[in-house]
């Protein structure tokens, strides 16, 4: 997926003399490389084969003597468990949720502040401050402050016009999930678009006004079109980060009441259950959600790459 | 000045309203950030009242429950192990990456927009695909609830967007300014601290900023291979997660204690914040 990527880019004319020690330059210019590619290899690659690999035994962490091949055993297991499917579908619907309802909340939002008027600086300043607070934290804040039933803040509210007290985690445990994280989302999605706003061409815009277009129009037929790839770039990204939420599921549910995703449910599978094999097919599982995610996205930062980096 | 003023006005009226709307949303957003201020510095009586108290009588009780003075144990050591976890980690992403972010840009070496997408799909391996193996190569070796693996950890981390973000800056230096230098006879540190430094220095305090953050909030990794000893901030927050009576105060506290070096951080980079975030894709 990486060789489509590949720009042409003049080489600079530094390099263009061949000299007889041209391999050593060649690696000069590589070595201050090397370092960095080698750590990453080392300590991201490895494991994952490592996961690859235990995801082929039964193993039992607490049974190690019972270890043995059980080929795609443990995918069978993830696949047909229907804790484990639920889990696979959790994940799919709170991923897609809070990224599409944080990407039209941070599109409404970006508008609104690419406008000029008095004290945008703090506005903007208070619509990031949610993305900025320790996520342990904000799920924290989530649960016992605003969701609690009886002192929650939530509740307090609704106590002044005399609505009804629910508990939010009880009766509606993944929307109380994806709140929380939309709430936290929602500023990254604003920062993404906004900058996509900030880069229209403003005469073209100053041109179609002057041709008559309204504020709809100009919207419709210049400003969404541009800002198609920083809306795919911020749903990408987003689910990126959110297909491996750990802190908020943890936290507000500790998975429980049908929120476990799979990042929770791997954690789960080896850390408490030590069904190491399982946890291994799950993790691999997610890997390749994760891959289907990232060719698109990878394709979507490459072109914007080549945009901007064309130089 | 005036005169593109006077241009604007005949839509001023519903710009006014649109930036009302603008306030009102962002203060929506930031409610729950302020009545978690506030609400810290209630007792905990008066946080635990609904309807919510708002005039209620200011303490510091909750901050002095929080630091361990009324019993329980103290956050500092756990405030500490994330500091030398987050800072340690960001000189080593920096160490590696500015070295590799050069030869990326300033001196590209062949086929280094593929090296570069290599860096990006990295980034893209869930933590839970290597989880494991790691936990057990931890057993093994002894290493669990040691902060140093936490250390290499956030490093593998951060160091593609850190990569990400330094070509990006990098790039921004003409190459043309470097080749006037090189002409009037500047050798390559000179070149590097007078030349390159100063236009990327902004860039590079922003990605270190950046990788503090995301070192900062980790949980799952910390919550996995630390214990006692190395407990990170976040991991010590875990243990709010079930009520104890009346604590409301004291959790109110503590997020926000802990939030408070991301808050500054994440206000320091707020320019280069996008950039960061969206790996350099967007400027």
């Amino acid at each position: 997926m990486t060789a489509t990527t590949t720009a042409r880019v003049a080489a600079p004319p530094v390099h263009t003399l061949r000299r007889p020690s041209a391999r050593l330059r060649a690696w000069a210019t590589r070595g201050p490389l090397l370092p960095a590619l080698i750590f990453m290899i080392v300590v991201t690659q490895l494991p994952f084969v490592a996961t690859l690999v235990i995801s082929f035994f039964d193993w039992n962490a607490l049974y190690p003597k019972a270890r043995r091949f059980t080929g795609l055993g443990n995918y069978l297991d993830v696949l047909t468990d229907a804790d484990l499917r639920h889990s696979v579908w959790t994940t799919i619907l709170l991923t897609v949720t809070v990224v599409l309802v944080s990407l039209v909340l941070g599109l409404v939002l970006a508008l609104l502040l690419d406008r000029r008027f008095r004290g945008r600086g703090i506005v903007r300043t208070l619509l990031i401050a949610p993305f900025l607070v320790v996520p342990v934290a904000a799920a924290l804040l989530w649960k016992h402050v605003l969701y609690n039933p009886e002192y929650g803040l939530l509740n307090g509210l609704l106590h002044y016009v005399g609505g009804p007290q629910p508990d939010w985690i009880s009766t509606t445990p993944l929307l109380a999930v994806e709140a929380s994280l939309v709430w936290q989302w929602t500023p990254f999605m604003m920062l993404i678009l906004l900058a996509g706003l900030q880069s229209r061409d403003h005469q073209q815009i100053e041109a179609a006004r002057v041709d008559g277009a309204n504020d709809w129009q100009v919207f419709r037929h210049l400003t969404l079109p541009h800002l198609r790839r920083y809306l795919e770039l911020g749903a990408l990204l987003g689910s990126i980060y959110i297909v491996q939420n750990f802190d908020a599921v943890f936290t507000l549910t500790s998975g429980g009441l049908g929120t476990a995703n799979l990042p929770y449910t791997v954690y789960q599978s080896f850390y408490q259950a030590h069904e190491n094999g399982l946890a291994s097919a799950a993790g691999v599982l997610v890997v390749i959600g994760s891959i289907v995610i990232a060719t698109f996205a990878l394709r979507v930062v490459s072109s914007l790459f080549r945009e901007e980096g064309s130089r | 000045m005036s005169a593109t003023a006077t241009h604007v006005r005949p839509r001023r009226t519903r710009g006014t309203g649109l930036g009302l709307a603008a306030w009102v949303l962002g203060i929506v957003f930031f409610l729950p950030i302020a009545w978690m201020a506030l609400t810290s510095f209630h007792s905990e009586p008066d946080a635990a009242k609904n309807p919510p108290s708002f005039g209620a009588a200011l303490t510091l009780d909750g901050y002095r429950e929080f630091f361990g003075t009324g019993g329980g144990a103290s956050p500092w050591p756990a405030i500490v192990n994330s500091t030398v976890a987050s800072v340690v980690s960001t000189l080593c992403v920096l160490l590696l990456a500015l070295p590799a972010a050069y030869a990326l840009s300033v001196r590209p070496v062949r086929k280094w927009t593929d090296v570069l997408f290599f860096f990006l799909s990295t980034k893209m391996l869930p933590v839970v695909a290597g989880l494991l193996p790691i936990y057990l190569f931890a057993k093994n070796t002894g290493m669990l609830d040691n902060i140093w693996l936490l250390v290499i950890l956030y490093t593998s981390m951060n160091l593609p967007i850190a990569v990400w973000m330094m070509q990006s800056f990098l790039a921004e230096v003409p190459v043309a300014v470097i080749e006037a230098a090189q002409i009037d006879g500047a050798r390559l540190p000179t070149v590097l601290t007078r030349v390159v430094a100063p236009i990327a220095l902004p860039g590079i305090a922003a990605t270190a900023l950046i990788c503090f953050i995301f070192s900062w909030n980790e949980l799952l990794f910390a919550r996995v291979l630390t214990g006692v000893v190395a407990e990170t901030a976040p991991v010590f927050l875990t243990g709010f997660i079930t009520s104890q009576g009346l604590f409301l105060a004291k959790v109110c506290a503590a997020s926000l204690v802990v939030s408070l070096p991301v808050l500054a951080a994440g206000f320091a980079a707020q320019d280069k914040l996008v950039q960061g975030l969206s790996l350099g894709a967007v400027k």
